[in-house]
């Protein structure tokens, strides 16, 4: 792989160690993380690989990596790490550096936590009927899950109309404050 | 000693027969426990994975809460417990990112959260030895012949320092009380595999192939059932993939069987897989 020097080379690796609070600079590539990772098997890189492409500046390459938006954050890559490296955090990083650039490789992924935390900050807690029905517009496929819902609502799984926790105005109040800090 | 109780959002929605049978089960064995007032969304993994600050404060409102009030938290959703202790490990550990998130819930609440209380899932506090024993001498029904798989997937267990509280590899805690219940776990390889967890909805067939692969897995272990201790876990397991269908439990559930507790029709008429042929071929129904 042909590496270019640039800026991007030296402040990128120390930007992802400083928001994820992780060492990636200890990595050595023993893909004991990739061996574990469940997603492997499905995602265009394996962590080990992400995690190389921070150490070397690839920025571009790291950020529209669809593997940062698969990692469901089960931390077996962190539980096994000899380097203590959660690789976990390296891609919630990732994905708010992808998401500050606007170019988030896995939309409908990126639209289903747009909408969760859309009923959270409007309601306190989580709202399913609301955040399955936003995402449906957002990803403008109304048909994914019609059956799985009204079995599921056939069976008191889901509430159909929100209510507003208490402690809603609080919890909104944590919303605004984490964009003021972003 | 009384326990706050923190359902979570989804024991009041999808996982309603998780919250039915885990406060049955606690009442039967002597767990006093009291819903927190005023609890919010722990934020789950759409918090993390979108804002590092989210992730800490919206625990650490929760965890504030049950300071002021005083007790410990049980948490029986896998995410929230993970979560909710992920925070409160990040802030014992004095990580900068966890001052400025509990300074600022404290600014906004009034409430500060300075790790007096602790978060605990019911899994840990119903295996220790005294609480097995108990659940061993109030058994009404055991739950003979009952081939299952306990399922404990990642977050009860990781990350290790903050939420394990048994081996992170190789937990027994379930077992042990499916065991003292009457059951019969099985030894399988997957019991600490993802589901798949919160891509369900935005992508289905992949979780439908990890989920698939855990209940063939199941099966090819002899399983006949699988008992989970997570919501998520659960509507996965139930719902995503097309192999390997098998009724899918949570653990207070057959728990709650073993110990004839009412009401349980109202837990298992709510699954998506129903239980009731399994039970009944078996005398348990």
């Amino acid at each position: 792989m042909a590496v270019n020097p640039s800026a991007a080379a030296v402040t990128f690796p120390r930007a992802v160690e400083r928001d994820s609070g992780q060492p990636v600079a200890r990595c050595y590539q023993c893909q004991k993380c990739s061996a574990g990772c469940p997603l492997s098997f499905a995602a265009d890189l394996k962590i080990h690989q992400v995690v190389r492409l921070v150490q070397l500046g690839l920025k571009d390459e790291a950020l529209s990596a669809r593997a940062i938006w698969l990692c469901t954050g089960c931390k077996t890559c962190q539980a096994r790490c000899p380097n203590e490296i959660d690789g976990a955090r390296v891609t919630d990083a990732l994905r708010v550096m992808a998401l500050r650039e606007r170019r988030p490789a896995e939309k409908a992924v990126k639209d289903f936590h747009f909408s969760f935390l859309l009923m959270v900050e409007l309601l306190g807690r989580a709202y399913e009927v609301g955040l399955i029905l936003l995402q449906k517009l957002l990803t403008r496929n109304l048909t994914q899950d019609l059956g799985l819902g009204l079995r599921m609502m056939a069976r008191g799984k889901l509430r159909l109309l929100p209510s507003r926790a208490p402690g809603a105005r609080e919890v909104a109040r944590i919303f605004q404050r984490a964009r003021e800090l972003q | 000693m009384k326990y706050g109780y923190y359902p979570g959002c989804s024991l009041h929605s999808t996982g309603r027969e998780y919250d039915l049978s885990t406060r049955a089960v606690l009442g039967r064995l002597g767990l006093e426990v009291e819903e927190l007032k005023g609890w919010n969304c722990c934020g789950a993994t759409s918090a993390h994975s979108t804002s590092d600050f989210l992730a800490l404060a919206l625990p650490m409102r929760n965890l504030a809460l049950a300071e002021a009030q005083g007790r410990d938290l049980l948490a029986p959703c896998a995410a929230c417990y993970s979560g909710l202790r992920q925070a409160a490990a990040a802030l014992e550990a004095g990580e900068g990112r966890a001052l400025v998130a509990e300074e600022e819930q404290r600014r906004i609440t009034g409430r500060p959260f300075t790790g007096r209380v602790r978060a605990r899932h019911p899994l840990e506090v119903l295996s220790v030895p005294d609480a097995v024993a108990g659940l061993k001498r109030a058994v009404r029904r055991p739950l003979k012949g009952l081939k299952v798989a306990a399922y404990y997937g990642c977050l009860l267990v990781r990350p290790p320092r903050a939420a394990a509280f048994e081996d992170p590899e190789q937990p027994r805690s379930m077992e042990r009380l499916l065991s003292a219940a009457g059951a019969e776990p099985v030894e399988w390889s997957y019991r600490t595999d993802c589901c798949g967890a919160g891509l369900a909805f935005s992508r289905p067939a992949l979780v439908g192939e990890l989920c698939s692969r855990l209940r063939v897995e199941a099966r090819r272990a002899g399983a006949e059932a699988l008992s989970t201790a997570c919501p998520l876990c659960q509507t996965n397991l139930e719902s995503r993939g097309a192999e390997g269908r098998l009724p899918v439990f949570y653990f207070t559930e057959l728990l709650g069987l073993a110990l004839d507790l009412g009401g349980r029709g109202s837990w298992f008429r709510r699954h998506l897989v129903s239980p009731r042929p399994l039970l009944s071929r078996l005398g348990l129904g």
